[in-house]
């Protein structure tokens, strides 16, 4: 009788709970607060939170439909990011942001067969940039494919159009992430002209003593990083150290936060990163950030990294989440929208100067499209450079295009031949 | 002379300056294997934590202020002044003497005559335990450390190389900084353990823990002891591996390079933590100079493990470790 009773009671909680779960928008996290990469994991973290909290503070969630967040902590582990993965997949999340390439590449099979679109900004697999094979997974508005290639058009734009005869060095963070941009460097090398080195460092990066001998006997008119977390602040230390001209040093955009130049201190003076969007809290959107977030002590974390670049990122990755959201709703007629009409609206995502605009944000994230066919955005990035005098980066060009027409081509080798392995027909999804 | 040759002892200059740095984690390792036979797992966390306190002292910053702020809806961070380094030091220094004799109390006190496995499993659960209250207490931002040591290229090496062969020779003021404090360091201990009263107290201790409690020694005090040397040698290590990166959570992995420094010099003996240092230093620069063109570089991590599998095939106990024989 006791057992029936408590039967009952579970049902009704049950019947009476599932509604309202149903009735929220699910945004999983999967975050990294612990762990060697934890500096970069938490801005993030919390400005994707952070965004999100806005939009349920400020706008009573998408469409009418609250938002829920929940975070699993993966420590930037690609094993613990799959067990996030298992935990989370039964739970309708609308969109999963590993932040981390050994995840993604894990995940990407995984979301496939179970229907979950994936967001990998900026990281991740660059030949996903095909969306007729790889169908649930978006690398908009940038990949690494995008951003080697726009340092090389910096770089071409720097030396009057010609590359002939220079030797830049490629300083990689030795896993499947550092190795992303080598074929990319390596053909624009044929193209170009330049003598192209390479150099792996073993993660954390913490050692890097041979590295920088060699770059110091080599002497490359440039050195491009592909680094992480305490590589990162351990290469401009070291760029420093033998009198590198920091100029020459460019980073791609996981190699520019104020985490990794700080600790250098006046010796990062001068050192150069891709941007893939702004940075800073002079946008009009931090006034509701400030009051509906911050003010109300809404805030992920400590709230200490509002405004920074890391924090910038993450929250560029929710805005353009809510964004997919929104179209998702937009192409369905309903509010509490599902994964499978979540990736209709990211595949028809279209981010105009004013949409930004409107959102608070103008000239924060490049214009961009999504198709079906190419999951990809426009690549464009900025390059910004680091004054350690005022302590802050700066925006030194405008939206810089890569070589997309090179980046497509070989985009398509690299996705034909994962359909191939995979026994796969690329084509769109109805 | 052929520039090859130039680069390489370059190279093992460098190498060998790098050594030093591997060598001040692995001294803590020893000092705590000598002493009471335990495998540390915590030392290089203990090296995170000092470092972190040490920063956290320079800045004036609240410890558990994130804690704090979220229990109570404060905005504490920082006590609005800045502590001098010679202040700060000696600061940190009473933290981690509290922190040995909290480790003795909490943890080795109930672990007496256990198996060392056991032991080693309590550092285990240490490292994880310190990992965090580092993180609640003074935050996962990197932090950077500044205790005024120089830094950056030696003008003085790069002059005088550069008069005798043409060419300067690249090392990191640090690093040499980081060879001199090793020494005074090593010197120290040396003096330490010969000449003082609780110096031998702890020789007598490593030599034979049962002979030493019969002559009343205190067994409990010197636990407290050993911990509290190896946490200044922790703090030692913090400063000069902060110093070149940041005080951030990788600072603990560093206890990953004292491993094949210390199967090579064998886990009881501090000159071995500095022969062995030197020689996976040289050895792993020198490897990567010549192997690098052909194998794409990144051989540091696993070189030094192969270079200690290779001495631990022919000489387990390391090159000045104690031989191990057990009679049935």
């Amino acid at each position: 009788m006791k057992m029936t009773r408590l039967a009952a009671t579970f049902a009704a909680t049950m019947i009476a709970t599932g509604p309202a779960l149903a009735e929220t928008l699910h945004f999983p996290s999967l975050s990294y607060r612990t762990g060697p990469f934890a500096a970069g994991g938490i801005p993030f973290a919390d400005g994707y939170s952070d965004y999100l909290t806005l939009i349920n503070e400020r706008d009573g969630g998408i469409g009418g439909v609250p938002i829920r967040q929940t975070e699993c902590e993966t420590a930037y582990n690609t094993e613990r990011g799959v067990e996030c993965y298992q935990s989370i997949r039964g739970d309708n999340p609308l969109v999963l942001q590993p932040l981390s390439t050994g995840i993604t590449y894990q995940l990407i099979p995984r979301t496939m067969e179970d229907g979950i679109p994936m967001h990998t900004m900026g990281y991740g697999r660059t030949s996903a940039v095909n969306g007729e094979v790889f169908n649930w997974t978006f690398n908009y508005p940038a990949n690494y494919w995008d951003g080697a290639s726009v340092i090389i058009n910096y770089l071409l734009d720097e030396n009057d159009g010609s590359l002939e005869g220079k030797k830049i060095a490629l300083l990689y963070h030795n896993s499947a992430y550092g190795r992303e941009p080598i074929p990319t460097l390596t053909r624009l090398s044929e193209r170009h002209g330049y003598e192209l080195l390479t150099i792996g460092v073993d993660s954390p990066g913490q050692e890097q003593g041979s590295q920088w001998l060699q770059i110091r006997r080599e002497r490359p008119d440039y050195v491009v990083m592909w680094g992480w977390g305490v590589m990162n602040p351990t290469a401009i230390q070291e760029a420093a150290n033998i009198r590198f001209p920091m100029e020459n040093f460019i980073g791609v955009w996981w190699s520019g936060s104020q985490q990794d130049v700080r600790p250098v201190g006046a010796g990062a003076h001068g050192y150069k990163a891709l941007a893939m969007h702004g940075t800073g809290m002079d946008y009009p959107i931090y006034e509701d950030m400030q009051r509906y977030v911050i003010d109300a002590g809404k805030y992920a974390g400590t709230g200490d990294e509002v405004g920074t670049v890391l924090y910038s990122r993450g929250m560029y990755a929710a805005m353009l989440a809510v964004e997919a959201a929104k179209k998702a709703q937009e192409i369905h007629g309903v509010a509490a929208i599902t994964p499978a009409m979540m990736r209709d609206g990211m595949a028809n995502l279209e981010i105009t100067e004013e949409l930004m605009a409107e959102l608070g944000l103008p000239n924060f994230g490049p214009a961009f499209s999504v198709s079906c066919q190419n999951h990809g955005g426009s690549g464009a990035a900025m390059i910004q450079q680091w004054d350690a005098n005022a302590g802050e980066w700066n925006l030194i060009t405008d939206w810089i295009e890569p070589d997309r027409e090179l980046i497509m081509e070989m985009a398509m080798e690299d996705s034909l031949a994962f359909a191939a392995e995979n026994n796969m027909t690329p084509a769109c999804l109805n | 002379m052929p520039d090859t040759l130039l680069f390489a002892m370059e190279a093992t200059l460098n190498g060998l300056t790098a050594g030093v740095m591997y060598a001040l984690v692995a001294l803590g390792f020893v000092l705590i294997f000598k002493a009471s036979g335990i495998f540390n797992f915590a030392q290089g966390v203990m090296a995170l934590f000092a470092a972190l306190t040490l920063v956290g002292f320079q800045s004036g910053q609240i410890p558990f202020s994130h804690l704090i702020n979220a229990m109570f809806g404060t905005r504490l961070h920082h006590f609005g002044w800045n502590m001098p380094t010679l202040l700060a030091i000696p600061a940190t220094v009473l933290v981690m003497i509290l922190l040995a004799v909290l480790v003795e109390r909490f943890i080795l006190k109930h672990l007496v005559n256990q198996e060392p496995i056991i032991l080693f499993m309590a550092t285990i659960g240490l490292a994880y335990f310190l990992e965090g209250v580092g993180d609640i207490m003074w935050g996962a931002e990197v932090k950077a450390l500044d205790v005024g040591l120089p830094k950056g290229m030696s003008g003085a090496v790069d002059d005088v190389t550069f008069a005798w062969f043409g060419y300067g020779f690249y090392i990191d003021r640090l690093e040499i900084w980081a060879a001199g404090i090793a020494a005074l360091l090593v010197a120290a201990l040396t003096v330490f353990s010969q000449y003082t009263k609780q110096g031998r107290a702890l020789r007598a201790v490593a030599d034979d823990h049962q002979a030493a409690l019969s002559v009343g020694i205190s067994l409990r005090f010197i636990w407290v002891l050993t911990w509290s040397i190896a946490g200044i040698v922790a703090l030692v290590a913090g400063i000069m591996w902060g110093s070149k990166s940041g005080v951030q959570f990788s600072l603990s992995l560093i206890a990953l390079k004292a491993l094949p420094v210390l199967i090579l010099g064998g886990f009881t003996s501090i000159p071995g933590a500095i022969i062995g240092g030197l020689i996976i230093g040289v050895g792993e620069k020198l490897f990567d100079f010549f192997m690098s063109p052909i194998i794409g570089g990144a051989t540091e991590n696993w070189f030094a493990y192969m270079l200690a599998l290779v001495f631990l095939l022919f000489r387990p106990q390391g090159l000045f470790g104690e031989r191990i024989i057990e009679r049935v």
